[in-house]
């Protein structure tokens, strides 16, 4: 770790199951993802002081924060942390500058004023300094707190579902300015969010959390298409997840062979895997290929796998599609296609249909 | 009108609003944010003045801050002076008769504020005093004045508890509703009756200025 950067670790039994490590570097933006009750909130807090775990140590820069076995509790005021709440919490009496202000404690009150106005301006507020809370919009409201969060000219930014209270087309402008605002601050940042896509948008790294433990962490693109479990490939959002055994090595080919319920696939050469081993593995729908019916080509020679179509969902311009194997009614393939392809294709619930699994897509995973 | 009676009082209920203002503000939030063993039982304590018929709660007064009892002896050893029949002893009755009126109130415009307020206001640097005064106060400010004007009002108009722990002393312990009970009895209808409309309009402006105020709290959503 370098010295501006950030280092945790906590474990803790009550009131929720904790066990974690998760570093950070300077300029780094960190998300924690997860569903609700895995402790990303938790650890927000906890980096903050505004909870105690039974165990464990932070780190921020050269300072301890938090070491229990040494016995070292910095509070919270103490810290130097930005903190922006899921529902903003700003100070309801205050003034969108008054509430920037209030966090500008450490300058001389000659000061505070007008740092205050310039962080205001640097998130596009001026003009609004005099506006309460209880006049400003949603997406305005979020501003003043990252505006307030940052005035403590923090060492480590904590933004906790900063954009779940703002509609679509404000969480895009605000993502976007986040951007742009993490160029001009070199700490290390930790988002918490929901949102995949803004994880895999914003993020340089990803922790996966589950009940209070980090289930695999890495960069955005790598989790997503290489996830590490069939757990963590389901908290990413992917529906083909199934189970297969490890048929073959082919190293002078360069590839491997699954057995899937009866249908053999080839990949690229994974050797992690023992021959006759029961593995998990993964595609991701991008890796689907459809096979045109008006115009066959080489590669419906790849991995082609033959079913029936029993789910077709129209969802605006695309088409959620679930396929029943032919070979195997138990298994179902899904994937979305654009609204036109489904229609040249005449696909309807019942009609049959033909993919390929394209092999570089095919992800092994330890069987759990 | 029986001034000297109004102006007692009046000293009175001032008295008794300065000794609770701090204490309630310090249960309120107390109450409002910590849990701990026996809560119930705690806030259970501090509304019985709510429900005991005042002569209830004065017998007890009276009992514990008598010359013989240990609490009353410990105060004579302190200050030379006895609690029973006495402006002092009114006021600790005063305080204690009030509590559910300056706590209560308060309890009430503490929980209002959300937990993440009071942990931003930490997340700025303010510690827990600055928080107070410059985050809880001011948002939970129509609950102080609520709770204040209901003690001050409260206190004008008790009656069961001040007869049994003060007695009727001129100028010591004869406030203005012990005051209207003596004009009562000596036939002297038209002073009672100028001292009882007064509490009257004192009292519905006092109610009326607080059910105002939380009226606004609640139209600010806050």
């Amino acid at each position: 770790m370098d010295d501006s950067g950030f280092k945790l670790r906590l474990k803790q039994q009550q009131p929720i199951p904790l066990d974690v490590e998760i570093e950070c570097r300077a300029g780094e933006l960190l998300a924690l993802v997860g569903p609700s009750g895995a402790g990303k909130s938790t650890i927000l807090r906890t980096i903050a002081g505004l909870h105690r775990p039974d165990a464990g140590s932070i780190q921020c820069g050269q300072a301890v924060w938090l070491d229990r076995q040494s016995n070292i509790d910095v509070p919270v005021q103490s810290r130097r942390i930005g903190f922006v709440f899921q529902d903003y919490a700003l100070f309801p009496h205050l003034t969108a500058q008054q509430n920037v202000i209030i966090a500008l404690g450490h300058l001389d009150s000659n000061r505070r004023h007008e740092r205050a106005s310039q962080l205001l301006e640097q998130v596009n507020l001026k003009g609004l300094e005099n506006r309460l809370p209880e006049n400003l919009s949603g997406g305005q409201r979020q501003r003043v707190a990252l505006a307030r969060a940052l005035a403590r000219d923090p060492e480590v930014l904590l933004l906790d579902e900063p954009f779940s209270a703002v509609d679509q087309v404000t969480r895009r402008k605000l993502q976007q300015e986040l951007v742009v605002l993490r160029r001009a601050i070199q700490i290390p940042i930790l988002l918490v969010t929901h949102d995949l896509d803004e994880a895999a948008m914003l993020a340089d790294r990803l922790y996966v959390l589950h009940k209070g433990q980090t289930l695999q962490n890495g960069k955005p693109g790598e989790v997503m298409r290489q996830p590490n479990s069939a757990l963590v490939a389901r908290l990413m959002g992917h529906s083909n997840i199934f189970s297969a055994v490890v048929e073959a090595h082919d190293s002078a080919q360069g590839v491997s062979r699954i057995d899937w319920g009866g249908i053999s696939l080839e990949l690229e050469l994974n050797e992690a895997f023992a021959v006759g081993s029961m593995i998990d593995w993964v595609i991701h729908p991008a890796h689907i290929i459809m096979h045109r019916r008006d115009r066959p080509s080489l590669g419906e020679r790849e991995n082609p796998v033959h079913g029936v179509v029993r789910e077709f969902l129209e969802l605006g311009e695309t088409v959620a599609i679930s396929l029943e194997l032919e070979a195997n009614q138990a298994i179902y393939l899904k994937f979305t296609l654009s609204r036109h392809s489904a229609t040249r294709n005449g696909l309807a619930v019942g009609v049959a249909a033909s993919v390929s699994l394209l092999a570089e897509g095919i992800h092994l995973m330890p069987k759990q | 009108m029986d001034i000297t009676a109004l102006t007692l009082s009046l000293k009175l209920a001032f008295w008794t609003c300065l000794i609770l203002l701090p204490l309630a503000v310090f249960v309120g939030r107390l109450l409002a944010w910590q849990h701990f063993p026996g809560k119930a039982w705690v806030e259970a304590i501090i509304a019985l003045p709510l429900v005991l018929p005042p002569t209830v709660l004065g017998f007890y007064l009276l009992i514990g801050m008598g010359a013989n009892s240990s609490f009353g002896q410990f105060y004579h050893s302190l200050t030379g002076n006895h609690l029973v029949f006495t402006f002092d002893g009114l006021l600790l009755a005063s305080v204690i008769f009030n509590l559910p009126f300056a706590i209560q109130p308060m309890q009430r415009a503490f929980e209002a504020i959300p937990t993440n307020i009071r942990e931003a206001a930490w997340c700025c640097g303010l510690s827990k005093l600055e928080s107070l005064q410059r985050i809880e106060l001011p948002l939970a400010w129509p609950g102080v004045v609520s709770a204040l004007a209901l003690t001050f009002a409260h206190t004008l108009g008790e009656f069961g508890v001040v007869l049994m722990v003060g007695g009727n002393i001129e100028g010591e312990t004869k406030t203005i509703a012990i005051s209207i009970y003596d004009r009562v009895q000596a036939f002297d209808n038209h002073t009672a009756g100028i001292m009882s409309a007064f509490l009257l309009l004192f009292s519905l402006v006092t109610i009326g200025l607080v059910y105002r105020l939380t009226y606004r709290r609640r139209r600010h959503g806050r």
